[in-house]
């Protein structure tokens, strides 16, 4: 294993520390280092490293250039809002403070290229230099100019510096119409199962043995695999599950009974498929409701469960006009509202186009009044049109529960879209005896 | 005590001289003269000058025992849910310096705590308030709480490094905050590296001082409250309103933060309005499993509501009292249009503020010995008032006709009377609320609830008219008659722990009563009732005929309704009559003489203010300027506006009588003969009605007027014209 990774020009301890941490990724950190070469040398002045999300990208990069002791600036591309703050990071790594602060207000790329250039001709390169960028595809929404820039800045600055791409999408979808320096492509492959039993194991708790604890990564992986393949989120199974392994654990003696393991183990892994995968809960409350649960055998309730909004009763009413004004076309409010609207049947209304459900279509925006006409039709008592009724359609709007389509800065007839499900506005109906299915066109 | 008692004298001027304070170099000494305070804006205009002052005092005390309740309830309701809070904040900063098993698997995540709080917005603010100043007092000095509304576009990280910062950097050294703030203006400089270097040199300097206060000067307790783990004070972020987040920024500063989770100990509350799956609605997946989510739910507003109701309203502790519609009035404003207690609050405290302003006799709604004294002190003035009063003049008319006269000629009389009556007041109070917490016990349990399920709906039918007038009491008492032995025992048990609380003479004896009738249905117990009823059925002959069989049945009939009561059911049925006596207490309170002293009546006014109509006000400034303006020239008949009323008035009647597109040549002729009669031209002359530059000018700013307010708008239809956007004519 670690013959894979002996390279020239790192001492081999380190190497040896780099393969213990990076378990299922040889192949890739040997590519790697083979790319990087001896440290003095000049290395390929730009690498694209894609791969799904968790798959040890930037655990590799990360582990590889701090083992090596290699010069690096690691940056996130989330953080850098501006360009600025990019060049003061990678200038703040390699050359300290001062350089950074050489940098003008709002610096061009050209700013930076003279700031590196000047620089380096003080303190050269002994060895390679790195700029790691983490979710790369952000720089895509960037400068135009900054993405070819960084290609080859090798050239541009005259420097030994590698820049090294992570992203989560192929290089394809990077390429600027202009043309540009190709980096090097290199995939990081998912973990299988095998290698994500081997990488689970790792973490295990100390308390056990490293046999027992992974037929237990087995039994969770059994589970688990067919529905999510995440490393990250399959490690925050198995000491989410903690209580209940541990449960276990102190009662039963034999360590090696894998079969009664799986009996004791398969209720617990089974409610956990319902919400630990969709983190509903914490790991902390998650452990605190299998202890509750242990005393009284109570429904499991996650985040999703507590939808119940309570409402004042006009906003339950304006939610439910706005409702009926987003899923009803506007032609039939007369059929719904109006007392004597004589016979309209569903087929007399039927247009083309209208054969699909309007549920199957999203709700549709509507402008202001059409909602408040809904509105005092569908409330039983006479309401006032007071200040307090219009603050209620806005404070909708900062709950999420509806959403203005049209220009904040718009006054004049603004138009909403309402933003709630089917089984909520029933809910909400049900609380104030309006039969709401009796006055949907898709129900009639 | 005497904290309380000074704070609102300052609040009184402070308002005034505090203003003025900021503006060190422009002292306005002017301004300061006609500067009034707020007692003086209180005088002026109110009803009944001379003893306005008194009133002034008597309205602010109780408004401030009032709030101070009304906080320290908030706090006691709030208590449950900041403790376990702040419990979890301690946790979060303590297992991070653990190095246990779970709590490393559980390093990369983000603390974060999502405080479910309701609908009611408004209130939340206090509860942030004391959230994040107990938080300052007892487990770190870095909070800092965002709003989404200043925090638009890429301000998030600003305003988060802004707080933080500043809140720790003290008085003492105003130079550095000066510098930190320059600093952050560079937007280069605003990032959390920043915050990273900032907050390690702040804990090497905090447990340097510490280390110093410890061995130098064990007397210095300037950072001893931060205590325990002083190590490293966790970064307490406050999202006050979740929802109302950009979620990409939000995201995008999750992702940022779990960069730094390593060497900041950063920690999130999430101030979400109305459930908690709003988070898996705003973050992906991808960013909320960065997050270790705990829930806590608060208490909802309808039980905070219930809370301050009962501590506020139904007690005889406040002199002050609300009649039943301005109740109505803003209990509906809450259940039917935001839910806000604070709101509520405010409405008393509005429906306080009016009724001390416009009842002069509110100097005797006090204290009893206050208002006993104030009876003394009461001028003739007053006392003509007090025989106006509807309630007295009802008195009056029960009384012998001597003591007529003399109630309206001898004033000291009336005085003696008036002491009295006060004191049949404060009596009428004391027996009123717990006897109507009894009823509320005995009824809330029935079913279908005949009196309602929250002790407000029953205190809202007290107070509209005499419950036992009422129907469904008369429905609830039969339900009573209805229930079994031990559910009435317990119920008669709870009446009997109110009772015991309230110290009227009326309700001890009541409560005696009460305990002789529960010892008695316990000695039902041990007693073997044996009532051999002899089923008339046995004596059935065998052989009956038709006739028989009804004439035996009739009888039966007959018998079982004579039949003697067994032991239980007569004592039932005392306990009921017992019930129903206590009940005579309940009488609407508009049947007290001088219950206009204590009661405020003008649910108008109250809805008037806090339920506003502004498109109604704006039609009625439109249509009766003379409503606004008060110039006897606008003063009209009904629906005709002078042609001397403004422009905008005349403008807006005309386009009342077009249809639904108005031609704007028609009507800038129209508008010109009205204003050129205003101008009392000469109908006769050449230039009566003609427009000239000034006119058209006038017109043209009129009609923008009204498409501001929003009853025209241009329209592509047709030229020159505009659409209407309302509907009706005049």
């Amino acid at each position: 294993m670690s013959s894979l990774l002996q390279h020239p020009g790192h001492e081999e301890e380190s190497l040896q520390r780099v393969s213990d941490q990076l378990p299922c990724r040889e192949v890739q950190a040997g590519t790697l280092l083979s790319l990087m070469g001896q440290p003095h040398q000049y290395s390929y002045p730009s690498i694209f490293i894609y791969g799904h999300r968790s798959s040890g990208k930037s655990h590799v990069l990360h582990v590889l250039l701090k083992e090596l002791e290699l010069p690096h600036a690691p940056v996130s591309c989330v953080e850098c809002v501006s360009v600025a703050l990019l060049f003061e990071q990678v200038l703040l790594s390699f050359f300290g403070a001062d350089a950074a602060s050489l940098l003008p207000r709002s610096p061009s790329l050209s700013d930076f290229v003279r700031v590196y250039r000047n620089q380096c001709s003080q303190s050269p390169a002994e060895q390679t230099r790195y700029i790691v960028m983490e979710k790369a595809e952000l720089l895509r929404d960037a400068d135009a100019n900054l993405l070819p820039a960084l290609l080859r800045l090798q050239e541009l600055v005259e420097d030994n510096v590698t820049v090294i791409l992570l992203s989560e999408i192929v290089w394809d979808k990077f390429r600027p119409n202009t043309g540009c320096f190709e980096p090097l492509l290199l995939h990081f492959p998912d973990y299988s199962k095998g290698e994500l039993q081997h990488i689970l194991s790792h973490d295990r708790h100390p308390s056990y043995s490293a046999e027992f604890y992974s037929s237990y990564i087995n039994i969770l992986l059994g589970v688990f695999y067919s529905v999510c393949r995440d490393l990250r989120e399959l490690r925050h199974l198995p000491h989410a599950m903690n209580v209940a392994f541990t449960c276990f654990c102190v009662s039963s003696v034999k360590e090696t009974d894998t079969h009664k393991l799986w009996r004791n183990m398969e209720p617990h892994l089974k409610k956990a498929m319902q919400t630990v995968y969709l983190r509903e809960v914490s790991s902390l409350q998650w452990e605190k409701m299998q202890q509750m649960e242990e005393k009284e055998s109570g429904a499991l309730r996650g985040l999703s469960a507590h939808t119940h909004v309570e409402l004042p009763y006009y906003s339950k009413f304006l939610l439910i006009a706005a409702y009926l004004a987003s899923y009803n076309p506007a032609r039939t409010d007369k059929r719904f509202f109006l007392k004597h609207h004589g016979k309209i049947r569903k087929t007399n209304f039927l247009k083309k186009n209208e054969k699909t459900s309007n549920h199957l279509l999203g709700p549709k925006p509507f402008p202001l009044d059409r909602l408040l006409a809904i509105f005092y039709s569908v409330v039983d008592s006479r309401v006032a049109p007071t200040a307090s009724i219009f603050s209620q359609i806005s404070s909708l709007v900062t709950l999420q529960l509806l959403t203005q389509v049209s220009h904040d800065d718009q006054l004049d007839a603004p138009k909403y879209k309402c933003a709630v499900s089917m089984d909520f506005i029933c809910a909400i109906s049900r609380t104030v005896n309006f039969e709401i299915v009796n006055y949907l066109y898709d129900f009639l | 005590m005497s904290t309380c008692r000074q704070r609102p004298q300052q609040g009184n001027q402070g308002s005034y001289e505090g203003s003025g304070g900021c503006f060190v170099f422009k002292p306005s000494a002017k301004k300061k003269k006609t500067a009034l305070s707020l007692g003086d804006h209180f005088v002026h205009g109110c009803e009944g000058a001379e003893n306005s002052e008194l009133r002034f005092k008597l309205c602010h005390d109780l408004w401030d025992k009032i709030q101070t309740d009304t906080e320290a309830l908030q706090d006691e309701l709030n208590r449950n849910i900041l403790d376990s809070l702040l419990d979890f904040t301690r946790k979060c900063s303590s297992t991070r310096q653990h190095s246990d098993w779970a709590s490393q698997m559980r390093a990369s995540e983000i603390p974060t705590a999502a405080l479910v709080l309701g609908v009611n917005v408004p209130d939340h603010d206090m509860t942030f308030q004391s959230l994040s100043d107990l938080l300052q007092q007892s487990v770190t000095p870095h909070v800092a709480s965002v709003q989404a509304k200043e925090c638009g576009g890429k301000h998030l990280m600003k305003r988060v490094l802004e707080r933080l910062m500043d809140t720790v950097v003290d008085d003492e050294d105003e130079e550095e905050a000066e510098q930190t703030s320059a600093q952050l203006n560079k937007s280069v400089h605003c990032s959390l590296s920043t915050l990273c270097a900032w907050y390690n040199a702040k804990t090497k300097v905090s447990i340097f001082l510490f280390q110093k206060s410890n061995t130098v000067s064990p007397g210095k307790k300037r950072c001893s409250h931060v205590g325990d783990d002083l190590q490293s004070p966790p970064l307490v972020i406050i999202f006050k309103d979740l929802e109302a987040f950009n979620p990409r920024v939000l995201q995008d500063f999750i992702l940022i933060c779990s960069r730094y989770i390593e060497r900041l100990p950063l920690m999130f509350i999430f101030g979400i309005a109305t459930s908690p799956s709003t988070i898996q609605h705003m973050l992906p997946h991808s960013v909320s499993s960065l997050l270790c989510i705990e829930l806590f739910q608060s208490l909802s507003c309808t039980q905070h509501l219930a809370t301050v109701i009962d501590k506020l309203i139904l007690t005889p502790q406040f002199p002050f009292k609300l009649n039943g519609k301005v109740m109505q009035v803003l209990i509906s404003i809450f259940l039917y249009h935001d839910f806000s207690v604070r709101n509520f609050i405010k409405g008393i405290q509005l429906a306080l503020l009016e009724h001390f302003h416009s009842q002069p006799l509110s100097v005797l709604c006090c204290k009893k010995k206050a208002a006993l004294l104030n009876v003394m002190h009461l001028g003739p003035q007053d006392l003509e008032r007090i025989r106006q009063l509807q309630s007295f003049k009802r008195y009056v008319e029960k009384q012998d006709p001597q003591e007529q006269v003399n109630l309206f000629t001898d004033d000291t009389h009336l005085k003696e009377v008036c002491q009295k009556l006060i004191k049949n007041l404060r009596q009428y109070h004391k027996n009123y609320y717990p006897i109507l917490r009894c009823l509320h016990t005995l009824t809330s349990s029935l079913p279908r609830y005949p009196l309602g399920k929250q002790i407000r709906e029953l205190h809202l039918i007290c107070l509209d008219k005499n419950i036992w007038e009422n129907e469904d009491y008369q429905s609830a008492m039969k339900l009573l008659k209805m229930l079994a032995k031990d559910q009435l025992i317990a119920l008669l048990q709870r009446c009997e722990e109110i009772l015991q609380a309230a110290k009227s003479k009326n309700i001890k004896m009541a409560l005696v009563q009460l305990e002789d009738m529960l010892s008695k249905f316990k000695q039902l117990d041990s007693k073997s009732v044996e009532d051999s009823i002899t089923s008339p059925v046995k004596n059935l002959q065998k052989k009956t005929d038709l006739f028989q069989l009804q004439k035996t049945l009739l009888e039966m009939n007959e018998s079982r309704r004579s039949k003697k009561l067994s032991p239980f059911e007569a004592l039932r049925n005392e306990a009921l009559e017992f019930i129903d006596s206590l009940v005579n207490h309940l009488s609407a309170p508009e049947s007290q003489t001088l219950n206009e002293v204590c009661y405020y009546t003008s649910s108008a006014t109250v809805r008037r203010h806090l339920n506003a109509t502004p498109r109604t006000s704006i039609q009625a400034a439109l249509n009766i300027p003379y409503y606004y303006l008060q110039n006897d020239r606008l003063k009209t008949e009904d629906g005709i506006v002078s042609n001397a009323a403004p422009d905008i008035c005349i403008v807006y009647k005309l386009h009342l009588e077009c249809g639904r597109l108005i031609n704007l040549y028609d009507w800038l002729e129209a508008y010109s003969t009205v204003v050129s009669a205003a101008e009392g031209n000469d109908p006769g002359s050449d230039n009566f009605g003609k427009v000239d530059d000034v006119k058209h000018a006038r017109f043209i700013r009129a009609v923008s007027e009204l498409e501001f307010l929003g009853f025209i708008k241009s329209t592509k239809q047709k030229t020159d014209h505009v659409a209407r956007l309302t509907w009706g004519g005049c």
